[in-house]
């Protein structure tokens, strides 16, 4: 009579953690799908603003079409990346070559004291600072989910209903490499 | 979530329970008093619960709309006020809760403070003398502080904290009244004219150490979760120096939403403001976000 009762007071307090540790990881995930589309939303709305900012740009310096040709390339670039991944770094080299645009831009006063270039600036690095904070967001929810989904108990769960590890959204680590030197001894 | 926000959360929970408490007794120990006075229990309990309910319904769906008219806050435009309504937005990202409104007092002094229930329906306040005096990064700073304040929940409390004092003001001043003009038992009456009085003379005593209790350790708590948000110690840091320098005195505020903004009006060095003030000085937060 006791050991019944024994094991249906186990059987509860196990089958009350198996649910918790799985509900914890679907609120994980689901948070983390959140917040990428947090990303996403900026990332395709600072897209959006690029071809007017080209644009108005042409009218005061239509001449600098090379970096006029880079912004495009990065932009389409990110238009076709798929993975965070491969969307942070085009995202990466958007943000590169949009910094060389606004540093020819510098050589226009013309430019610079148009008001509509001047609300362009202010919307792309608004949108610049918000892709950087929900990047921080959408990589911390991202490094908690990972951590436990690999962590005891939570990976018995993992195992069991197969959660997949989740992505960063970060740089490549192209940066990183040219400064590697390579010593020819 | 970081723990730190969640002990920041959890201890205003504890002390929104206690206002709470607080609040409960002091509307049921007053209103016995009013229908022993009116010698009806019944009719003292029944102007008790429809004080209760109705001002309390009305603080919480209400409160930031009140908080907000009283400081003469009004919905900034998105076109005229861009780049602020930009900055509310990204650090609401930053903070992963939905865009608080925004609001603009027409001002010359820089100030800001933060209002609302939870952070899914709260609103910033800035002053046009703060759009003026800061630049992008310290405008961040001071929003991002704001922000901190409704994640933390230290809004909520304030708002409680204000229902509080609102609600013993005008109870004892009910109370003052019945037991001058109301009722039989003449008696006793000198004794409820003196509890009323001493009611009076607490409430605003009481006022001042709810004030206190939600403590200067918040205003350092909110400094440094807006230095999280922004990763930018110098913005606040910025921030901060500027509304040391800047003039105080807000007018037309009232005094008793002084806790409110980001840089109280009784921030000078007098031994009442320091005994009294619900702010550290700048100069110390300047020194702890910068050994950040």
């Amino acid at each position: 009579m006791t050991t019944t009762w024994i094991l249906i007071v186990i059987f509860v307090v196990l089958t009350t953690v198996f649910v918790y540790l799985y509900n914890q990881l679907v609120s994980l995930q689901n948070r983390a799908e959140n917040a990428w589309s947090q990303i996403s939303i900026q990332l395709k709305r600072r897209a959006d603003l690029i071809p007017n900012l080209v644009k108005i740009t042409r009218q005061y310096a239509d001449h600098e079409k090379n970096v006029f040709e880079q912004v495009s390339d990065a932009r389409e670039s990110l238009a076709q990346a798929n993975t965070p991944q491969e969307n942070a770094n085009a995202s990466e080299q958007l943000t590169v070559t949009l910094g060389r645009l606004f540093a020819v831009a510098e050589d226009y006063p013309d430019l610079k004291a148009d008001q509509n270039y001047r609300q362009l600036q202010e919307e792309l690095s608004s949108t610049e600072n918000k892709i950087a904070y929900a990047r921080q967001h959408y990589n911390d929810v991202v490094t908690a989910y990972n951590t436990q989904r690999e962590t005891f108990p939570s990976n018995i769960i993992t195992t069991l209903f197969s959660f997949k590890p989740l992505e960063l959204f970060q740089e490549s680590q192209q940066e990183t490499d040219d400064f590697t030197i390579s010593i020819d001894s | 979530m970081s723990t730190f926000t969640w002990n920041e959360i959890r201890s205003n929970n504890v002390r929104t329970t206690l206002l709470f408490i607080a609040f409960f007794t002091l509307i049921a120990g007053l209103s016995t008093a009013i229908g022993f006075i009116l010698n009806s229990l019944v009719l003292g309990w029944g102007i008790g619960l429809i004080f209760f309910c109705g001002y309390g319904l009305f603080a919480y769906y209400r409160g930031s709309n009140m908080a907000l008219s009283l400081t003469g806050a009004e919905p900034a435009d998105q076109s005229e006020y861009r780049t602020l309504h930009n900055v509310v937005e990204e650090i609401a990202i930053a903070a992963s809760i939905p865009k608080p409104e925004v609001y603009i007092m027409q001002n010359d002094t820089p100030n800001a403070f933060a209002t609302g229930m939870s952070p899914e329906k709260s609103a910033v306040a800035v002053t046009t003398g703060l759009l003026q005096a800061m630049d992008r990064d310290e405008l961040t700073g001071v929003v991002a502080h704001e922000v901190a304040h409704i994640e933390h929940q230290d809004t909520k409390t304030m708002l409680i904290a204000g229902v509080l004092v609102g609600s013993i003001a005008i109870l004892s001043d009910i109370f003052f009244r019945v037991s001058i003009f109301g009722g039989g038992r003449q008696r006793n009456n000198w004794v409820f004219i003196i509890v009323g009085l001493l009611a009076m003379i607490l409430a605003p005593i009481v006022a001042e150490l709810i004030r206190l209790a939600v403590s200067r350790k918040r205003e350092f708590a909110a400094d440094a979760k807006a230095v999280e948000y922004t990763r930018n110690p110098n913005g606040m840091s910025g921030a901060l120096r500027k509304l040391k320098h800047a003039q105080t005195g807000m007018q037309n505020t009232p005094r008793s939403l002084n806790h409110l903004f980001i840089r109280s009006d009784l921030d000078d060095d007098s031994f009442m403001n320091k005994l009294f003030s619900t702010h550290p000085p700048l100069d110390e937060r300047i020194q702890r976000i910068e050994s950040l």
